[in-house]
């Protein structure tokens, strides 16, 4: 699709989390990697970040900061898995 | 690009004021020094000086080969770097991650940093609520550590309580509203010019996941013009899917085994279609003809779309008329009617049926806007967070609607858990409570002998983690005090339990002594060891 799908009000931002950085937000948040809630390689948001950041392989992972009226800004991850 | 601004534009780049006067007065602009070689510089300035501005100009990857739009490269490249693959060359802008989260203010900046000097975290809302309370006092930084100190204190005991059972207190607060919904549905349903699924048998819908809702509806939004009625009526015309049969009646010749179409004028032009365009969208079927036509006793010459059966076989000539009866002349797929409301300022169109992902591609469709309720089309084209977004909205105004106040966080958590897997879940048998890890959970749910009999046939195991297992067994559930455990750990000094001479054994008084039965008695004082004191009354 020729449209940015990263730009719709519904999407919010995702970026990839450095490899060296995975462990430390692991560590905040006292989880394993398996652990934290998926998203599919598969999903146009990853194939957007794809075109962006190079190949994502599985097992890396995605910060997504949401905005919302409860928190103000938050910050999510999720895991990339295959299919 | 004036002198001035050149002069700032270098010194931006860490120039001295010097360098960067003499150069911009020598007549240089940014694009032309990036693009210029040492020696030329050096007639002006140091050739080693020269070296190094070039050096600043030309931190971007275009150090090798001089680019001549220093400021447009430098993004760009940016962009493009991971993606140099030659497939991936479009002329179109390089695709950036754009962000969506508004940056801190001076005072939340502020706080921010008081917040990690003093080691502790606070949500961004809470942060933003403070810097409006403070701003314009003048808080010295022991003052406002303090302030921070007792907020941050405050805002813990304000959290939820770890094993609080978030998941049932949410189900009861959707639950307890859900259950007055069922009976105002029937008083609300349908809305003025478009009928909309409302209520309870749209709530459902939303927590099951369904493909395609009840009654799928976009919403769109033009990039501009959306104030201009014409134009969006056009627009509206436009992604209206019509088919043959909504702009021409058709007949069925059989005689000369062949379809007629006959288009109306009127209806072709309130539809937007021209001859032309017809003729050229039906050129594999049939062409127009000049054609005589039966109108009650009079004979009438008419322009027609003529389609040949070619065979003389009736089951032909009848599918062929369902052909051409739902032929695509215009319009987006999925899309049956579209209409426009006033929605402030501009207008905007509403469309029954739905089709995310061709409306977007449309030009003219501010695509960054526009959506639909079909969470599964959402899911599918903008991706798992837009999903869960949208679950979380279409149920909250859903709830809104029927004057329902459901706090939002709960509507959040049932999103969280249908979007935690990757894809969207649906919350019951199929989804979320299917695919439990616990067998006894699972049983308990729906369908219990089928769960048993799997589970017996491939040996699952149960490690009574959940509440539903325990419940079964009997155990306290893993929730609230009984998701703790109390481990002793002797301090290090103490001798090792083995080394503890055994305590002797101290006779236990009973203390409420049961009044002896006349039978039990002689049993009770045959036991041999701890002869238990009866008190006779």
């Amino acid at each position: 699709m020729r449209f940015n799908v990263l730009e719709h009000q519904l999407v919010p931002e995702h970026r990839l989390v450095a490899e060296e950085d995975a462990d430390r937000v692991l560590k905040a948040l006292k989880i394993t990697r398996d652990q934290l809630p998926k998203i599919r390689k598969s999903d146009p948001v990853i194939q957007v970040l794809e075109k962006i950041e190079g190949p994502i392989e599985e097992g890396r992972i995605i910060r997504v900061t949401r905005v919302s009226g409860t928190a103000g800004v938050s910050e999510a991850y999720r895991l990339v898995i295959g299919r | 690009m004036a002198r001035a601004t050149t002069i700032q534009a270098l010194r931006n780049r860490g120039l001295s004021k010097k360098t960067a006067v003499i150069l911009a007065d020598a007549g240089f602009t940014l694009e032309k020094l990036a693009a210029s070689k040492v020696d030329r510089l050096a007639k002006f300035i140091p050739k080693k000086e020269a070296e190094k501005v070039l050096k600043k100009l030309g931190a971007a990857p275009a150090e090798a080969k001089p680019a001549p739009k220093k400021e447009k490269a430098k993004p760009a490249a940016k962009g493009r770097r991971p993606a140099s693959k030659a497939a991936e060359a479009e002329p179109e802008a390089p695709l950036t991650i754009p962000t969506k989260a508004p940056p801190l203010t001076g005072g939340e900046q502020e706080i921010m940093d008081g917040l990690k000097e003093i080691g502790r975290w606070l949500p961004r809302y809470v942060v933003g609520e403070l810097a409006k309370k403070i701003h314009g006092l003048k808080l010295s930084k022991k003052r406002l550590h303090e302030v921070l100190t007792k907020i941050g204190e405050k805002f813990d005991l304000h959290a939820i309580d770890a094993n609080e059972s978030a998941g049932i207190v949410s189900a009861q607060s959707i639950g307890e509203p859900g259950t007055q919904m069922t009976m105002r549905t029937f008083h609300y349903a349908g809305v003025a010019e478009m009928n909309v699924t409302l209520g309870l048998p749209r709530l459902i819908e939303i927590v099951d996941a369904r493909r395609v809702p009840s009654t799928p509806i976009m919403e769109l939004y033009v990039k501009s013009g959306h104030s201009d009625l014409e134009k969006m009526r056009k627009i509206a015309t436009e992604i209206e899917m019509t088919s043959l049969e909504d702009i021409a009646s058709i007949e069925t010749d059989l005689v000369n085994m062949r379809v007629l179409a006959y288009p109306d004028d009127h209806r072709m032009r309130s539809r937007g279609v021209t001859w032309p365009e017809l003729e050229e969208k039906m050129k594999k079927y049939g062409e127009v003809q000049e054609v005589k036509r039966q109108v009650g006793n009079v004979e009438k010459r008419a322009r027609a779309l003529v389609v040949e059966a070619g065979e003389p076989s009736f089951k032909k000539l009848q599918r062929l008329v369902e052909q051409v009866r739902t032929m695509k002349i215009k319009g987006i797929d999925g899309i049956s009617r579209a209409i426009i409301k006033k929605r402030g300022e501009g207008y905007v169109i509403y469309t029954e049926g739905s089709n995310l992902s061709k409306i977007l591609e449309l030009p003219y469709v501010d695509a960054s806007r526009t959506s639909t309720n079909s969470i599964q089309e959402i899911y599918e084209v903008l991706g798992i967070e837009a999903a869960r977004n949208a679950i979380v909205n279409e149920a909250y105004n859903t709830l809104q609607e029927q004057g329902l106040t459901v706090d939002i966080r709960h509507i959040m958590l049932v999103s969280d858990m249908m979007t935690n897997d990757g894809d969207v879940k649906a919350i019951g048998r199929h989804g979320i409570s299917g695919r439990k890890s616990s067998v006894l959970a699972r049983a308990a749910f729906e369908i219990t002998a089928h769960h048993l009999l799997r589970a017996a046939i491939t040996g699952e195991v149960d490690y009574l983690d959940g509440v539903a297992e325990n419940v079964i067994v009997g155990q306290p559930v893993t929730l609230g005090t009984g998701a703790v455990n109390l481990i002793y750990q002797p301090p290090a000094g103490l001798p090792k339990p083995s080394a503890v001479p055994k305590p002797k054994p101290v006779p236990v008084p009973v203390p409420a002594p049961t009044p002896p039965l006349p039978a039990a008695a002689p049993a009770e004082a045959a036991e041999p060891e701890e002869p238990i004191e009866e008190v006779a009354p």
